[in-house]
């Protein structure tokens, strides 16, 4: 379970100093949790603060009740922290298969490289070779992005709108997989997402707004008022 | 491959440990190559074979050897390796390579360095290709230095390539570690319809220093030239690219110099497109930059450290 207490974020911008997460008090526990909210209301630094990319200005964060705050991104990947970002990070040189074979931490055979792409719609055979450079596009960057994280395999996965830049055809197979893991896995997996699919599968759903937590219970708590509410502007249609 | 003929005995146990080691860095050489060859060590040839298709000739007027590559000939593989490991070795050389009609060849040279001693071990090699028409060649070309001592490592490769019609020449040229300064010249002319594709790898550590100097003309309608230079600067060594791709006729030319710079490192990057001729294409494209923290950070995410994490994008960026 990850504990996150009084969590503040602020980062310098053009226009000064801005605080962008306020105060955050949050239980993440096992299954699936949905965070979602509108734009810029400060998921995406969340998922950061939690995988060790920002230091959060105040607060601390435990990992089964264990102090992971001044932990490096290193430290908190070993400790069991994975995340898939919301902008995939492209790489000159790299295979796709170099990319998974790090993301399991081992030497792993071409097919169980594979069977990571496969899960993500990708025809793995296809892909395992290719460079992950500008050359792939941004759906194939994102479902691979995807699949560094199931190679991690960690207790505690955070996926930063995995629909976005997925066609629909490809969405259909991908809420297969995270259908799949609910079922599979004991770990905590949270999901910043706005659709309506991936909210159907939360155990929890947690509304995030101007970097503060606005709304969190199971889905039959949060479910209907989010489904008449402007805070999330995008429920239905997948994006692009 | 044909037959090995011997001019010169070889066998490995005929050099020492660490020329050894450096053929085994430069050229893979482990054992008899599986083709024609001509092994320079401290200035000298110390084994030759050629064979029916490949014929090596010694220069009677100034120190090297001519390389004759029979036309048709397919399949053939050239190995002309040259190692220095006595300190202080000032060695230079001019080979020439007379590729036949249609023929296609794999060429893999490359020099390695030894100095144990505080003077300057040097090899400077002029190569000049004279492709002839549909003739295909692979070249390889790596670069390697080593040894204790305080003496510098100087290695100033010049190549120069004439593509005749429809021939194609792919160069594959490597430096990674131990060269104290070079200097790479390499010209190339294209006739009609002839392609030149140079990949170029550069590292330097330390106070290295590195330039790297292309000029090619496009002559020929039709003919094509692709340089692609990857680098990395660490510590405080410089580097300096320059390109000039000349288009001379309807021909397409590219240019990509693409470096990461690290530490103290200087970078300059100079590339230059000229059109002589309205149906030219010519585009250049240069960038330098550190590793972006992002490639650190996601790599981190995956449970690498920093330092891994830099060697990772290091070894996949000079691939
Ligand atoms: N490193 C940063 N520096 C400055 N501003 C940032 C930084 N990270 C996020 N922000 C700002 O914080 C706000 C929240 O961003 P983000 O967490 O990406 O929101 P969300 O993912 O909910 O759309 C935005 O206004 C964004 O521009
Ligand atoms: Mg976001």
């Amino acid at each position: 379970m990850l504990k996150l207490v009084d969590i503040e974020f602020s980062a310098n911008t053009e226009t000064g100093r801005k605080d962008i997460l306020k105060g955050i008090n949050l239980e993440i526990g096992d299954g699936f949790t949905v965070v979602t909210g509108p734009n810029g209301g400060g998921k995406s630094s969340l998922a950061k603060v939690i995988s060790g990319l920002y230091k959060p200005t105040a607060g601390r964060i435990y990992l089964n009740g264990r102090d992971v705050t001044d932990m490096s991104i290193t430290e908190r990947a070993e400790a069991g922290i994975s995340y898939a970002f919301q902008q995939p990070v492209r790489f000159k040189g790299l295979t796709v298969k170099d990319l998974i074979t790090i993301s399991a931490g081992k030497d792993i055979s071409v097919s169980e490289a594979c069977e990571y792409l496969s899960s993500v719609g990708l025809c793995a055979r296809d892909y395992i070779d290719r460079e992950v450079n500008a050359s792939l596009s941004g759906g194939e960057l994102k479902r691979i992005e995807i699949a560094t994280v199931l190679a991690r395999g960690t207790d505690f996965a955070v996926f930063d709108e995995p629909e976005a830049g997925i066609d629909l055809w490809s969405f259909h197979s991908l809420i297969k997989v995270f259908e799949r893991m609910r079922e599979k896995t004991s770990g905590a997996i949270m999901i910043i997402s706005h659709q309506e699919r991936i909210l159907d599968i939360a155990d929890r759903i947690v509304v995030i707004s101007d970097g503060r937590v606005e709304r969190e219970g199971t889905k039959a708590e949060v479910l209907p008022g989010l489904m008449y509410d402007r805070a999330c502007p995008r429920l239905d249609g997948v994006n692009e | 491959m044909d037959q090995l003929n011997f001019d010169i005995d070889f066998e490995m146990k005929d050099v020492a440990a660490v020329g050894r080691g450096l053929l085994d860095s430069i050229a893979g050489i482990t054992e008899v190559p599986d083709g024609a060859f001509n092994i320079r060590a401290d200035g000298r040839s110390i084994g030759r074979a050629q064979t029916k298709a490949v014929e090596i000739v010694t220069k009677k007027d100034k120190p090297g050897i001519d390389i004759f590559i029979k036309p048709g000939t397919t399949g053939e593989k050239v190995y002309i390796p040259v190692i220095l490991t006595e300190p202080g070795l000032q060695d230079l050389v001019y080979n020439d390579f007379y590729i036949g009609e249609a023929s296609t060849v794999e060429i893999i040279a490359g020099c390695g360095i030894h100095n144990d001693g505080c003077g300057e071990s040097r090899h400077d090699g002029i190569h000049t290709f004279h492709v002839e028409k549909n003739a295909h060649v692979k070249y390889v070309e790596r670069h390697y230095g080593e040894g204790g001592g305080e003496g510098t490592n100087v290695m100033n490769p010049t190549t120069v390539v004439n593509l005749g019609k429809n021939a194609y020449m792919e160069m594959e040229t490597t430096q990674i570690k131990g060269v104290d300064s070079t200097e790479r010249v390499t010209r190339g002319v294209l006739e009609d319809g002839a392609q030149l594709v140079v990949n170029e790898k550069i590292m330097t550590h330390g106070v290295q220093y590195a330039t790297t100097d292309f000029v090619v003309e496009m002559n020929g309608d039709g003919s094509s030239a692709n340089v692609v230079s990857r680098s990395v600067a660490k510590d405080n060594s410089r580097q300096q690219f320059t390109a000039d791709l000349r288009g001379n006729a309807r021909c397409h030319g590219h240019s990509e110099c693409d470096a990461i710079i690290m530490d103290n490192a200087v970078v300059s990057s100079l590339p230059q497109i000229t059109a002589n001729s309205v149906d030219a294409e010519l585009i250049h494209e240069a960038a330098i930059g550190k590793i972006a923290g992002e490639q650190l950070e996601k790599l981190m995410s995956l449970g690498l450290t920093e330092a891994e994490a830099e060697a990772k994008i290091i070894d996949g960026f000079l691939k």
